[in-house]
């Protein structure tokens, strides 16, 4: 009988051991555009500040969902503005607290040097199978593709060809692998200290379509949190500032 | 009560489920008899490598296909070279890739129906003078019948309820790649909770109706 009761027990003890040490977290749900600059902020806040921020990626549709659900997170970092003040407005976030971290840029891009021109023409030519968007009813980014198509007068002629992920990190993986052979997706995700990292690329101008403003805010359950407030303060430093203009955002 | 888009997506998950059914059927049915017959070294790594899908989660799985399907990967290379193009996008692949994903659901029920005839029918068909492919035809199958109807329900059910791999290599395209399940995972995203309700009722609806087909059966057969 004891025996079989010592390890259970252990079990319990590491996991309520587990439950109270996590002070000082702040749990932050990132839209997947943000995924690699939010990575090097949150490594370079927990350095500077202590504070450690757990971080949870997804299409801002799907975390709104969530939030609206009860998940536990304190501080949103959305792909647009409508998302936070909506939120906002329903009484989910923290009034006052939201601003604007980053202005998304649009790119199409593909992994093939080359295949992707300088002014974009590559989509008049219409010489490839799949265009790779992100779902344009939930992702932002898949919005002002669609935006950007309309207006080029191209929508009706491309749509067949569209395939479309789940949010824009699965279109990025749709092109990675070649599947689809260029796509829109966000310049953050090519982007690598300033530079394209690889592959061609067409850099939307911005008035092709409405300006993606990517609003941050607190949310109730990060009200008083000091983890929350001090996360949103270094996002607004000059050190967070540098890293998110790396990934070409402007700001 | 459907909506058009709603209607598309049933129809191709309907399509789609049957399609891969038949085709596990008659790829399963050698392996399973050859599993359930063998002696072989091999019959551990085989019956692994088949029942894989019921623990990898699909996103592995789907991970891999799109890689090893596209054009850079082995199999994308070898379609591509046969002028069928690659295949992710496609029903084709989304077939595919339910073959592989659904072939333990099919496989194991056989292989187990196979087993439990054992040798002897066999024997004494083959004392009868008959020849092994009329011996199979005339005295297995009869026999493996409930396996059979287990293999056809759980494989064709298990296919409707497949998400993952879709999702990771289906693109989302209407009336090509868009299923049930895929739809629903939209509409829940886009806040449109009423559609996602018709969807996913149904759903719920048929696999309770799957279920208690099956088990029923299984008692029916298990007091004769």
């Amino acid at each position: 009988m004891k025996r079989c009761f010592t390890p259970l027990l252990a079990g319990l003890v590491l996991a309520a051991a587990s439950l109270t040490t996590q002070a000082a977290e702040v749990q932050v749900a990132v839209a997947a555009n943000f995924t690699a600059p939010m990575q090097k902020i949150a490594a370079g806040f927990e350095k500077d500040t202590g504070h450690k921020a757990l971080l949870a990626f997804g299409a801002t549709g799907k975390l709104y969902a969530q939030i609206k659900n009860g998940a536990p997170f304190e501080v949103f970092l959305a792909a647009d503005d409508k998302t936070p003040a909506r939120l906002e407005a329903e009484g989910d976030a923290v009034p006052g607290s939201r601003f604007t971290y980053a202005i998304g840029a649009l790119v199409l891009w593909s992994a093939k040097p080359g295949l992707v021109d300088a002014q974009g023409e590559v989509l008049q030519k219409g010489k490839f199978n799949h265009l790779a968007i992100a779902n344009p009813k939930t992702a932002p980014y898949g919005a002002a593709a669609v935006a950007t198509l309309t207006k080029l007068g191209l929508f009706n002629v491309l749509q067949s060809k569209f395939v479309t992920g789940e949010n824009i990190a699965q279109a990025h993986q749709f092109i990675v692998t070649e599947n689809a052979e260029l796509g829109f997706i966000a310049l953050s995700q090519v982007m690598i200290d300033g530079q394209l990292a690889d592959g061609s690329a067409w850099i939307v101008p911005a008035h092709l379509h409405e300006p993606i403003r990517q609003d941050a805010v607190i949310l109730t359950r990060g009200q008083d949190q000091p983890a929350a407030q001090a996360l949103i303060d270094y996002l607004k430093g000059e050190k967070a500032k540098g890293i998110i203009q790396s990934y070409g955002y402007a700001l | 009560m459907l909506s058009n888009v709603n209607l598309a997506a049933v129809w191709l998950t309907l399509k789609l489920a049957t399609l891969t059914t038949v085709i596990l059927l008659t790829v399963g049915t050698p392996i399973a008899w050859w599993l359930a017959r063998t002696r072989s070294k091999w019959k551990g790594v085989i019956g692994a490598v088949v029942a894989l899908p019921l623990v990898l989660p699909p996103t592995v799985l789907g991970f891999y296909l799109l890689i090893a399907l596209g054009p850079q990967g082995p199999v994308g290379q070898l379609t591509q070279f046969l002028g069928w193009g690659v295949l992710p996008f496609t029903f084709t692949g989304l077939v595919v890739a339910s073959v592989f994903y659904s072939m333990p659901f099919v496989v194991q029920p056989l292989q187990q129906a196979f087993e439990a005839i054992g040798a002897r029918p066999l024997e004494v068909a083959a004392t009868l003078r008959a020849s092994p492919w009329d011996a199979f035809c005339t005295v297995v199958l009869p026999l493996a019948k409930p396996g059979f109807i287990t293999a056809s329900i759980l494989g064709f059910a298990h296919t409707v309820g497949e998400f993952g791999v879709v999702l990771m290599i289906g693109g989302n395209i209407p009336e090509k790649t868009r299923v049930v399940s895929v739809q629903i995972y939209d509409h829940v995203e886009a806040l449109e909770y009423a559609e996602a309700h018709v969807l996913a009722g149904g759903m719920l609806l048929f696999s309770f109706l799957v279920l208690l087909a099956l088990y029923s059966r299984q008692r029916a057969s298990a007091w004769k």
